[in-house]
């Protein structure tokens, strides 16, 4: 058995406002992923899965817990090796690609600035000709690679963004809601493309996303988020077809169906935590079948597990 | 009898830019009737939100409306008038049409409220403009709005500011704010596509059980399908300045007939259905609207493709009363036992799911 690409271990990320005032964005949050596989972290806004993915990349200091990366813990302080080995193994694909991608840049510029940062490269042909197979690879033609993000529709800046991300050769991309400012057909090439690529390359992916349809269809396993707490968690098809925790419940049964018939008449099933009598605190994990865990006391489980609702 | 209160007939629309003319609306035919809710779907750029601002007046500079009317049925002192909302003057629009006959929710609540005004103040604003309320009772309907699309304790809430709210409550008051001049028309302009899942099913909720009380007219622009099948009676799929099909969401959503419509179903997550390998996508991008091909603009993308649709853009065939599509497919000289293979609805479409 190998050992797991990221483990995150109670990981607990605030962020004082005033002096009485902390904002506990990340309570307690543990997980791990494998090598070359794909995590899907979901929940609504303000549950914390972004802040999730900058603490692990860094952009953050974590408050508490340990991050291990590729065998190495990445919470603490940086020495300037593991830094750099960091910043170039763990990559990020931002949600809106015209907001991270320099207008002022050439797209081969842009692509290629991580190469430059870390000297990846001897020769300026070598450089060029890794731009070039990235850009192939994206399905962008080499006469882009003097254009500006402006030329470009929203669908190939983000492609520009999953290349700039993908040329460093990470072993981990942390993808925060990829596909959420994109068109419906342009999303799926866009999925379609970050799977084909994971084949070929063997990356992992953290997918950060609201898009629970979109999450399904991506991810080997899921992890459900709501105010900070990792509250189910377990492999996709255990999440779909079991799940547990009525958040997770009303979350996929928000989803709407495009089929009129049934979505005409479906209501979503509510959920409100201030009035569930649930507090995230009490509960603790507990395996309901092989890795499917949730977060419950021990009567919350019980309750739980007994019913069988059908969120469809 | 359904009654028509805006019927748009052969609509075009351009902008003038450095690098040529955009066509962005290229002759739309639309029908919008009391108390029912149309969906108009498109990617961006198919010219759907310009269609709706066209509607509502709102035009930016470099804007030419090349041809077209748009007509609108009111009633006044009980007479029925039918006025062309393209004739109206900018002052005319202004004080009898814009937020008072016809209302609009845009798609990000941050940037459509005042942050420095109280919610209070910007429901109040337009009744004592359009409805010549004084401001008792402009507060007092202020509070009966908020109330009525779901916000709790109104009356303290009318004093806070669009900061101290969260993006569904804020949804929730420019909804309030777009209905407080008992508009007939309610234009959302993708209006949960800045908000998460579970709160936009509770805004789509709140929209239609709003359409059903107040009995008013509903035109949705998205391109989520979802929320199409969630909210619309009527639908029109538009590609490329086009409406490339329309009716009835049952028949738009069970029986497409347009190949770009079959690519908008599938390419559509199925969350029931088993985990499949890949994801059904429509090749290619969407075409440069500066300079568009012979033809149908969708035919490079679209797999089945006659030799027609190269070298002229199909009309509409109507397929029933209610529901039509544009495409040479359903042309009577089109082998129809070919057109039924194709047609992914009746499942037998086979395997390459991959362009």
């Amino acid at each position: 058995m190998s050992e797991p690409l990221l483990v995150v271990e109670n990981l607990k990320q605030y962020f004082k406002i005033s002096k009485n005032y902390t904002v506990k964005a990340v309570d307690g949050v543990s997980f791990h992923i494998d090598p070359g596989e794909t995590y899907g972290l979901v929940g609504e806004s303000g549950s914390g899965k972004s802040t999730i993915g900058r603490s692990i990349i860094r952009l953050y200091d974590p408050t508490e817990g340990t991050i291990r990366f590729d065998g190495r813990d990445i919470s603490g302080r940086l020495d300037p090796e593991s830094r750099s080995y960091l910043r170039t193994k763990m990559q990020m694909i931002f949600q809106d690609p015209m907001a991270c991608l320099n207008p002022r840049k050439k797209v081969s510029d842009i692509i290629g600035q991580g190469l430059d940062i870390h000297h990846l490269y001897k020769t300026r042909e070598e450089r060029t000709e890794k731009i070039e197979r990235i850009m192939r690879k994206i399905g962008l033609a080499k006469e882009h690679a003097n254009r500006y993000p402006h030329q470009f529709s929203g669908g190939q800046r983000q492609r520009i963004g999953i290349a700039r991300a993908l040329i460093m050769q990470p072993k981990l991309v942390i993808a925060d809601e990829p596909i959420s400012a994109l068109d419906v057909s342009i999303q799926a090439q866009v999925v379609n493309l970050m799977k084909d690529l994971q084949e070929e390359l063997g990356v992992a992916y953290l997918f950060i996303a609201h898009d629970l349809s979109m999450v399904k269809y991506i991810s080997d396993r899921i992890g459900v988020l709501h105010l900070g707490h990792l509250v189910e968690s377990g492999t996709t098809e255990e999440i779909f077809d079991n799940p547990i925790h009525p958040y997770t419940i009303s979350l996929l049964s928000a989803i709407p169906v495009p089929n009129p018939a049934i979505e005409k008449n479906r209501k979503a099933i509510e959920y409100h935590y201030e009035t569930s009598g649930i507090d995230y605190t009490k509960g603790e994990p507990r395996t309901v079948s092989g890795t499917h865990r949730v977060l419950a006391t021990e009567e919350e489980f019980k309750e739980w597990t007994s019913k069988n609702v059908s969120w469809r | 009898m359904r009654q028509k209160c805006l019927e748009i007939r052969d609509l075009q629309i351009s902008f003038e830019t450095s690098a040529g003319m955009v066509r962005a609306v290229r002759g739309i035919d639309l029908d919008l009737y009391k108390g029912e809710a149309l969906a108009i779907v498109g990617e961006s750029g198919s010219g759907k939100s310009v269609t709706v601002k066209a509607i509502m007046g709102i035009a930016s500079s470099n804007q030419k409306t090349e041809a077209g009317t748009i007509l609108y049925t009111y009633e006044q002192d009980g007479q029925s008038v039918t006025k062309d909302l393209l004739k109206m003057s900018p002052a005319e629009m202004r004080s009898r049409i814009k937020g008072t006959k016809i209302a609009m929710v845009f798609q990000d609540p941050m940037t459509s409220l005042d942050p420095t005004m109280t919610i209070g103040m910007q429901l109040m604003e337009g009744m004592i403009r359009h409805l010549k309320l004084d401001k008792k009772a402009a507060k007092k309907r202020a509070i009966e709005l908020l109330e009525m699309v779901g916000i709790t304790d109104a009356a303290k809430r009318i004093k806070n500011y669009p900061h101290q709210l969260s993006g569904g409550m804020r949804q929730r008051v420019v909804i309030a704010i777009a209905l407080s001049c008992n508009p007939e028309i309610l234009i959302c302009d993708e209006p949960t596509t800045a908000l998460d899942v579970t709160i936009q099913a509770k805004i789509l909720e709140l929209i239609a059980d709003i359409q059903k009380r107040l009995g008013i007219a509903i035109i949705y622009i998205t391109h989520d399908l979802g929320v199409v099948a969630k909210v619309a009676d009527h639908v029109a799929v538009m590609y490329a300045g086009r409406i490339v099909e329309k009716g009835t969401a049952e028949e738009v959503f069970l029986d497409p007939r347009h190949p770009y419509t079959w690519g908008l179903m599938e390419s559509v997550p199925d969350i029931t259905a088993e985990k499949t390998k890949r994801l059904y996508t429509i090749p290619g991008t969407p075409p440069n609207m500066i300079d568009l091909p012979d033809g149908d603009p969708f035919a490079v993308r679209n797999r089945y493709a006659l030799k027609a649709d190269f070298i002229e853009e199909p009309p509409m065939f109507p397929i029933s009363g209610t529901h039509a599509a544009a495409t040479w497919l359903l042309d009577p000289r089109t082998p129809q036992d070919v057109v039924e293979q194709m047609n992914p609805s009746n499942g037998t479409r086979g395997g390459n799911r991959d362009e």
